[in-house]
């Protein structure tokens, strides 16, 4: 089974929001002290291909990533978490290509690369968190699609997914070719990799491709797609100013509180 | 043409998201001189067909799409909003809506967009306000196709007012095609007979400092008393404390009720990024300096396991 993940590197979520800044010409965010991770969910998606491997016997994972020189490092973590090979897009252009210019990308990429049987992305990202990558590739690829996975088994040639839903979740039988967007869940938490591991995915080469090899619509995905544009993007101003309930003792704070609560909810 | 098509899942009847959706609906057929159609799949009951009614210029009703199959249903609401040549197809945030929207939007030569907390219609291009960056920033984006596909956040939209004239409910026109390539073959939810977490009007949430599940049972008696839901934060779920259904933040739920007790939970960006758009946050924290309480109407800087049991007390005694 040939299995594609896609990734994406973002950068850090987890950075202080007291240090986010934007470049308002630009509409994107100032890096500034951050640092640039693979998006958890990709993790999460490379975690449950390892895993599928693992129960399948067999499988060849590709871990495939569009964006600037630095994601090569989020494809030498996918290969030193035991990915089988690795293929950058260079993207040269756009640093926020909109999800249908990336979705264009990775489908070129993806039939350059050869037969698929699955194609795993994140639900969405921790940056611009999209969320539409998954699905448009599915309609890009001809596949069906099933959003929100956390598991995958194999059982006569099928396959079958758990995802989860708004209160449960449900189970998906499904044939190959498809496409699949991962969400965390308690089992596909991303393994570390071994030191001996991340030493030999250093060495490992790596397939690049330049938009000009895949046959895409070069100069629409360099502007960043024709499919939406960002018009704004600022830092919203809070007027909220906290109020600590005060009070000589835990009874009058509490009871303060308990006020307060009261009214906004006789208001709702 | 400036037709606005809401597609609503009459599973979840017309809860309060549902009313937003359509209420953002209707506003926006106004705004752009358009009809608001209703694309329901599967039936509401009658009392909620009728609210439908009142504020839909048309209601078609799809029996036969009570049983989501994600590439049946997908290929039969293309067949069913084609006609109409929408503007907007708005949807709720719900785990089906987001499954289908970029391709139906893909399938109607449209662009979509996830989470949308306001609409803008007066421009060339529909534009949409959105959270990004876990919250830390907010962005409009311009939909350069049409229609328009928009998801959106539930709460974040006010129901709109029924109106004098009814619309005919009628049954979907529609020819469906099955597809076998994927099947849901078994459903389970754990939280059945609530609400779910995203309409809940007021929520009671808990973090890491509570320590452990034992504490998730004061706050579900405290929740009691003012009719909210349980929610958590992500390291109370990984924790194993709750059902990881509880969860809200940006792996998780998204949520914008009218009131957000945060008990015990700090603050991260993560946690921030799904439930910043409530209309009120409170918070009980030990740390006075915790992120949490910036984005607070008010707080209280104490031990939860103290102000609990005593909060509980007081609103039940209020409600008598």
């Amino acid at each position: 089974m040939n299995i594609v993940v896609c990734l994406k590197q973002i950068l850090d979520p987890l950075a202080p929001a007291r240090e986010f800044r934007v470049d308002n010409e630009k509409k994107e965010a100032v890096r500034g002290a951050a640092s640039l991770v693979t998006n958890i969910f990709c993790e999460n998606a490379i975690e449950t291909a390892l895993q599928t491997k693992e129960k399948l016997g067999a499988a060849k994972i590709t871990a495939l990533t569009f964006g600037a020189a630095d994601a090569e490092d989020s494809l030498r973590k996918a290969l030193a978490m035991k990915a089988d090979a690795a293929t950058h897009v260079m993207n040269d252009g756009a640093t926020n290509p909109d999800p249908l210019a990336v979705a264009q990308v990775l489908t070129a990429a993806i039939q350059k690369l050869g037969a698929f049987d699955l194609v795993l992305t994140g639900r969405e990202s921790g940056d611009w968190g999209v969320g539409q990558t998954g699905a448009l590739l599915a309609e890009l690829l001809n596949t069906p699609y099933v959003g929100f996975v956390d598991s995958i088994e194999s059982a006569d040639g099928k396959l079958k997914l758990k995802r989860q839903t708004d209160n449960g979740f449900e189970l998906v039988e499904a044939t190959p070719p498809l496409v699949v967007s991962i969400t965390n869940d308690e089992h596909n938490v991303p393994r570390i990799p071994k030191t001996r591991d991340v030493m030999m995915s250093v060495r490992t080469p790596i397939t690049k491709f330049t938009l000009e090899d895949l046959g895409v619509d070069v100069a629409t995905i360099r502007a960043g797609g024709d499919y939406y544009a960002v018009a704004d993007l600022s830092i919203p101003v809070k007027d909220v100013q906290c109020e600590f309930v005060t009070g000589d003792s835990l009874e009058q704070k509490v009871e303060q509180l308990a006020q307060r609560i009261l009214e906004v909810t006789r208001a709702l | 043409m400036n037709n606005v098509i809401i597609c609503l899942f009459a599973s979840a009847g017309f809860d309060r998201a549902t009313q937003g959706v359509a209420g953002a609906g209707r506003r926006l057929a106004d705004a752009l001189g358009g009809q608001l159609h209703a694309i329901m799949l599967g039936a509401f009951t009658a009392t909620d067909e009728a609210a439908l009614a009142a504020i839909a210029d048309h209601v078609s009703v799809a029996t036969e799409l009570a049983d989501y199959q994600p590439e049946t249903c997908l290929a039969a609401l293309t067949q069913l909003c084609q006609p109409l040549a929408p503007r907007a197809v708005l949807l709720s945030n719900d785990t089906y809506s987001q499954e289908l929207a970029p391709r139906l939007a893909f399938r109607l030569g449209g662009s979509a967009v996830a989470d949308g907390v306001e609409l803008i219609s007066h421009s060339e291009h529909l534009q949409v306000k959105r959270a990004v960056y876990g919250g830390k920033a907010v962005a409009t984006i311009a939909l350069k196709r049409n229609p328009a596909v928009v998801w959106l956040r539930a709460r974040a939209f006010e129901p709109a007012a029924p109106r004098d004239v009814t619309a005919n409910v009628e049954p979907a026109a529609l020819t469906l095609t099955t597809n076998s390539a994927t099947r849901i073959v078994e459903r389970k939810s754990e939280s059945a007979g609530e609400a779910r977490l995203e309409d809940a009007q007021i929520i009671v949430s808990g973090g890491r400092g509570l320590g452990g599940p034992e504490p998730f049972e004061d706050l579900k008696a405290l929740a009691a008393t003012i009719n909210a839901q349980v929610a958590a934060s992500r390291a109370a779920c990984d924790a194993g404390w709750c059902p990881p259904t509880w969860q809200v933040g940006q792996t998780g739920k998204k949520v914008a009720p009218g009131l957000y007790l945060a008990v015990a939970i700090s603050g991260a960006s993560q946690h921030l990024a799904g439930m910043s758009d409530s209309k009120v946050v409170a918070a009980i924290n030990t740390d006075a300096d915790a992120p949490i309480f910036k984005h607070c109407r008010f707080g209280i800087v104490e031990d939860y396991k103290k102000v609990v049991p005593l909060l509980r007390e007081k609103l039940a005694a209020a409600r008598q």
